[in-house]
């Protein structure tokens, strides 16, 4: 259902260096309001990077990233306008230990939004509701199980009320048995017609959400075509052969 | 602890009685033994202050010296190393005498004993715990500031939201250790006439000729000070590290 309208997201040309090693390569995406966006690809292939790049925790090289309008730099516009657009959700929760459930999520909204602390507490008992741990919010992070982390983690973005979410792999870290709350809580999420960029190679939930699939291999973006496409007739070698790879068992 | 605190003190009870010691300076059911032990006592309430006020200063500036040390800028970087290693280099004695009949000729103001102790003190100590925060904050996973950024926290939320608290609980049995060294590093203030511990019983020791009695409870004022800092940061640790441990 991806809305036919003006990108929210304009990745052009865009590369990435590490000292001299090249992990993105002139690479260019566009997504619009509302898309659901896969990306998969081999390790190492620069799909963190990649993702990692639209909210500058990596700062690309060259080429240009435009969000909403605004061109990603160093500026306060730039900044301003990853604050009101953009949240992540990192494979490793990245959830802070020290601080209960409740704070992990208001942090944000006190600090960043400067919400006052009331209405950021109500905010993070909503999205608590929505992720189905609302009874968790006075706990410290390490006495949750890994699945019950991930659904805090995405609630702490979701308190960002931003409009795009980017997710590096949130399910790889997590035991088989947990992965599939993660998943459905995501599957809800793409309901809800939040733009979503997905690393993750839960190709059931792929084919489930995705308006367009990614390939990436070697820093390039090797394909970019819808999922009924993408899975039957993939037009390069090197993601039929990546797909073969991970869908024969 | 306690128990060889005991067997000390009752040790040196015992040989009390032999020809070499005079206990009775110390007597406090004696009236001169009872107002010596209050003299040597009430040394203990500049020892405290003097090595609080300067422990408090020294983390400050110790945190303000650190972050540079954290910086990814060369230069910043280097700033750090260069105040951590010419403060480190002078001895905390030296120190101590330079700010005090020193200082004051450079700037023309004058300077209680007080602040040039604590100035002397916490400039030497600030390297060193500019040393133990730079380790803590470097042990917190990257993670955490991806995290923080993810929610738009700006440095300064970051580091006082996020990695300074989970640093200081890392760091905080090296920050006892720092407080109990600079409890005993106090002592030397008294070359410059500080009335603290070490002056008092010096004073005491002049004017009573007992230097093994009054000596040996300096060492017990400085002992039973050190034992209760130490439980003190130890239920710190527990109270701290209960409920969120990873
Ligand atoms: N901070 C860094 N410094 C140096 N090299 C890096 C850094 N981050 C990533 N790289 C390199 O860039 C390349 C792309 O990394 P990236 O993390 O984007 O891959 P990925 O597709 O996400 O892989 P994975 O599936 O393993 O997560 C890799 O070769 C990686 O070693
Ligand atoms: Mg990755």
């Amino acid at each position: 259902m991806a809305e036919n309208g003006e990108p929210v997201i304009t990745i052009d040309n865009v590369s990435k260096f590490f000292g001299s090693f090249q992990a993105l390569k002139d690479t260019s995406l566009k997504v619009t309001a509302g898309e659901r966006v896969v990306i998969c690809g081999p390790s190492g292939s620069g799909k963190s990077t990649l993702i990692r790049c639209i909210n500058r925790l990596e700062k690309h090289d060259a080429g240009e990233i435009v969000l909403n309008g605004v061109v990603l730099g160093e500026n306060k516009e730039s900044i301003d306008a990853i604050r009101t657009n953009v949240g992540m959700v990192f494979q490793q929760f990245n959830l802070f230990p020290h601080l209960t459930v409740l704070e992990n999520l208001t942090l944000g909204p006190t600090r960043a939004r400067k919400m006052s602390a009331d209405a950021a507490k109500q905010l993070a008992m909503q999205f608590l509701e929505r992720v189905r741990i609302p009874d968790q919010a006075g706990k410290y992070p390490a006495q949750l199980s890994g699945g019950q982390q991930q659904r805090v983690a995405i609630a702490r973005t979701l308190c960002m009320e931003p409009k795009i979410i980017l997710f590096d792999e949130p399910t790889s870290a997590l035991d088989p048995e947990m992965i599939n709350e993660v998943l459905d809580v995501m599957v809800e999420l793409a309901g809800t017609g939040m733009t979503m960029l997905c690393v993750t190679h839960e190709m059931g939930f792929a084919r489930k959400v995705a308006d367009t699939m990614v390939f990436m291999d070697h820093g390039e973006i090797v394909e970019i075509s819808p999922p009924d496409k993408f899975f039957k007739e993939p037009e390069s070698q090197r993601c039929r052969d990546f797909l073969d790879q991970i869908l024969q068992h | 602890m306690v128990r060889v605190l005991v067997l000390v003190l009752a040790g040196l009870t015992l040989s009390g009685c032999s020809a070499n010691w005079g206990w009775y300076v110390v007597d406090p059911t004696s009236d001169t033994g009872w107002s010596n032990l209050k003299f040597l006592l009430s040394g203990m309430y500049y020892t405290i202050l003097l090595s609080v006020t300067a422990i408090l200063i020294s983390i400050a500036v110790g945190l303000l010296v650190a972050l540079p040390g954290l910086s990814e800028k060369p230069l910043l970087r280097r700033l750090n190393q260069i105040y951590v290693e010419l403060v480190r280099a002078v001895p905390i004695l030296v120190l101590i005498l330079w700010v005090y009949y020193g200082l004051p000729q450079v700037t023309g103001l004058g300077i209680g004993v007080f602040w040039a102790g604590v100035i002397a003190l916490a400039l030497s100590d600030s390297a060193f715990q500019a040393e133990i925060f730079r380790a803590g904050i470097q042990s917190i996973n990257r993670g955490q500031y991806e995290a923080a950024h993810s929610i738009s926290l700006n440095y300064v939320d970051t580091m006082r939201y996020v990695i300074l608290p989970q640093a200081i609980r890392r760091i905080l049995p090296a920050l006892g250790n720092q407080l109990v060294y600079m409890l005993k590093m106090s002592s030397l203030v008294s070359v410059i006439g500080m009335s603290e511990l070490t002056r008092k019983a010096n004073e005491l020791v002049v004017s009573e000729y007992r230097p093994l009695e009054i000596y040996t409870i300096l060492v017990l004022e400085y002992l039973v000070l050190i034992l209760i800092v130490s439980a003190g940061v130890r239920w710190l640790e527990r109270r701290l590290n209960s409920g969120d441990q990873r």
